[in-house]
């Protein structure tokens, strides 16, 4: 016979279940929690300063470990600012079970004192929640969390537990199982027949990887496949990885940055095999022009997913590992070489241009530099903004290579904690965050974590003193009326981040910055790096919004927007 | 995508209804979660109905609603519900709602 506090109960069920460190930070209501985890040697906590920052730096280690990573926070405050992290994990389907403190529950209701409704407010951004009532509640919640976090399609949990649940002692005879994923779905067997059919009568196939791919570690399986039926293979931005870029079938990233090239084969495709993506706005762009000849072959996980956007003609939910492994056995070798050669000529006559490469303080030359400088282990994450999609076009992901980013929400302010998440998961390998000036702003607290946690993250500031993409989109699309976009001050990054006591250097007045970056990136342990960019650097090409991927623009020219 | 059934068909200018029949599991938010998808969907809900079911511990919803082409989706997703283990689709003139129309 056990007799614990629910506190204790969450601790062990959190040591049970394999987790090593959580991040978070205590507060009035979570505090008997955090007496527990005090007590427990096994789990390292990481003190973030910013909840914000904890739910990053948690799906940091969820998106590398592929699996449920924790993260804490107190009741009203902690909890609305963890909330945006939660909802970019929901969108690019990260798994996460984030443990929220609650006041007593004979307060709840009566606008006590750091009362949030948390259980309300998360509904539309966690895959599942709960607001645990007993302690004994926690022995089914926690397994039945991770359970679902990682079930499936992954995604968010919140599990939100009043101040006297972490207290009340609870007598039980025996602990629950681990929350395991249940088996993914397997059938379909008609429309996996319907889809060997399809791909063996194309001529024109393209393979199309999404962030399912990353996320279901299916990328080996996903260049056989490919190989298998000799299709040019173009992914999304959360699908970076998923075959690497030197790869001879690898045409790049689809959608509103993707390379001319890239979207003008989706043009003349007349099948597409989409596997682990959801055809999102920003990569089909004007949906009813995305791919007008192609049949559609759609395998997600998520039967939700099928018919969304696109009809598929065939669909089939599963695993993208199984089946993909499935479809190849039964698809004898394909020879596409005339269409192979006809991506080859577009390849050639529109391809990605990159201005600027032996410029270390230029855009391209910088991101080039750097994907020298690492290994082949590397870890790479982005904020959100033109950096980020430099990045996304020309960071060669090769090798054991890892790309995250914040795709769905698009949320600045992502990269350094998910670097710390992402680093404390793989201590030995190399993260740099690229980061915006802006966006780097909107977490930086999170540079003293990196210090006291000393990971090895290199911080790459693109520093253009403005808010990039969005300078960019009133240049090309409100009649270059820049508002709002330009900072009126600019900050001293590397003094900022030495008052963090974190090494800097500038690249900007670096005496010779090739050598200077080499060597920021070679030492161990966090490190910032300031490099100066012009604000008149631009993303191109680009789609724009509302518009048709093929009425992609390739320089600077005003239009007009038409959403 | 969804073939309005004929129980169901109206003259053309006036929308098909549907009713959805929901087993949930009965717990205070489970409300909350259903009816936030078709909100934050902005799919319009014209009636509800719940009834708790097997000594509580699972209810039924009637939900009364457009049967427009977003339908199936909506399907899917209440299916993806934590909390929904049933989902069945019947025509408008489902006597739940007959009987409070009057
Ligand atoms: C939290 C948040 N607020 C606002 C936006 C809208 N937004 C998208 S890109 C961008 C500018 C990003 O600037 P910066 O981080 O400096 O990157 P740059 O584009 O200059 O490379 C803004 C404000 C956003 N994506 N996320």
């Amino acid at each position: 016979m056990y007799d614990m506090a629910g506190s204790e109960i969450i601790c062990h069920l959190l040591q049970q279940q394999g987790i090593r460190t959580v991040a978070g930070i205590p507060g009035g209501a979570n505090l008997p929690l955090y007496d527990a985890i005090a007590q427990c040697t096994s789990i390292r906590h990481v003190l973030a300063r910013h909840e914000q920052g904890a739910g990053f730096i948690a799906q940091g280690l969820a998106r590398i470990n592929r699996r449920p990573e924790v993260c804490l926070a107190t009741s009203g405050p902690g909890a609305t600012n963890l909330i945006t992290a939660v909802a970019d994990a929901k969108l690019d389907s990260v798994p996460l079970v984030c443990i929220t403190g609650q006041v007593p529950g004979r307060m709840i209701g009566t606008d006590a004192f750091q009362e949030v409704d948390t259980y309300g407010i998360s509904i539309p951004i966690t895959k599942h929640n709960f607001l645990v009532r007993s302690a004994e509640e926690l022995l089914k919640v926690i397994p039945a969390a991770f359970r679902i976090a990682a079930s499936g399609r992954p995604g968010p949990v919140l599990v939100d537990v009043p101040k006297d649940v972490q207290t009340e002692r609870v007598r039980f005879s025996r602990w629950p199982a681990p929350g395991r994923p249940t088996a993914p779905p397997h059938n379909d067997a008609q429309q996996r027949e319907a889809a060997v059919t399809l791909i063996r009568q194309s001529d024109h196939p393209v393979l199309c990887l999404g962030g399912g791919i990353i996320s279901a570690n299916a990328a080996e399986t996903a260049r056989q496949f490919a190989e298998k039926i000799g299709a040019p293979t173009t992914h999304t931005l959360m699908g970076i990885g998923s075959l690497p870029s030197d790869h001879p079938l690898c045409i790049g990233m689809l959608g509103m940055h993707g390379a001319k090239f890239t979207n003008k084969i989706l043009q003349q495709c007349d099948l597409l095999i989409a596997v682990g993506m959801r055809f999102d706005d920003r990569a089909t762009g004007k949906v009813t022009q995305f791919c007008p000849q192609a049949k559609i072959v759609h395998i997600d996980i998520d039967p939700s997913e099928l018919d969304k956007i696109k009809q598929a003609h065939a669909g089939i939910v599963g695993d993208a590992t199984e089946v993909l492994a499935d479809l190849t056995e039964r698809i004898p070798q394909q020879e596409h070489s005339a269409w192979l050669a006809t991506t080859a000529q577009l390849r050639r006559d529109h391809p990605l241009e990159m201005p600027g490469l032996d410029d270390v303080c230029s855009p391209y030359g910088l991101i080039r530099q750097v994907a020298k400088s690492v290994d082949d282990d590397a870890i790479i994450t982005t904020d959100v903004g033109q950096h980020q999609m430099w990045v996304a076009q020309a960071f060669p992901i090769v090798g054991r290579r890892r790309f995250l980013t914040s795709g769905g929400l698009g949320t600045m302010g992502f990269g350094l904690p998910v670097a710390i998440g992402a680093a404390l998961a793989q201590p030995e390998r190399t993260v740099v965050a690229f980061c915006g000036d802006g966006s780097l702003m909107m977490n930086i607290q999170e540079l003293v974590t990196a210090v006291e946690q000393n990971v090895n993250v290199k911080i790459v500031v693109m520093d253009n003193n403005a808010l990039g993409l969005v300078h960019q989109q009133q240049d090309l699309f409100y009649d270059g009326r820049h508002f709002a976009s330009e900072f009126q001050k600019s900050v001293d990054f590397s003094m900022i981040a030495r008052g963090f006591g974190m090494p800097a250097c500038d690249l900007g007045t670096a005496a010779d910055p090739h050598r200077t970056l080499r060597q920021s990136l070679d030492r161990r342990g966090p490190c910032l790096i300031r490099v100066p960019i012009d604000l008149c650097r631009q993303v191109f090409p680009m789609v724009p919004p509302g518009a048709a991927n093929k009425d992609q623009i390739g320089e600077r020219r005003h239009v007009a927007a038409i959403a | 995508m969804s073939q309005p059934s004929p129980d169901t068909a109206r003259p053309r200018n006036q929308q098909t209804r549907a009713v959805l029949e929901l087993i949930v599991r009965n717990h205070p938010g489970v409300m909350a979660h259903v009816c936030g998808l078709f909100s934050r969907r902005a799919y319009n809900v014209e009636g509800i109905v719940c009834m708790p079911i097997d000594e509580g511990s699972t209810s039924r919803i009637w939900m009364l609603v457009n049967e427009d082409d977003r339908l199936d989706q909506m399907t899917r997703q209440i299916l993806k519900l934590e909390d929904v283990s049933e989902v069945r689709r019947h025509g408008s003139d489902h006597p739940v709602f007959r009987r409070l129309r009057k």
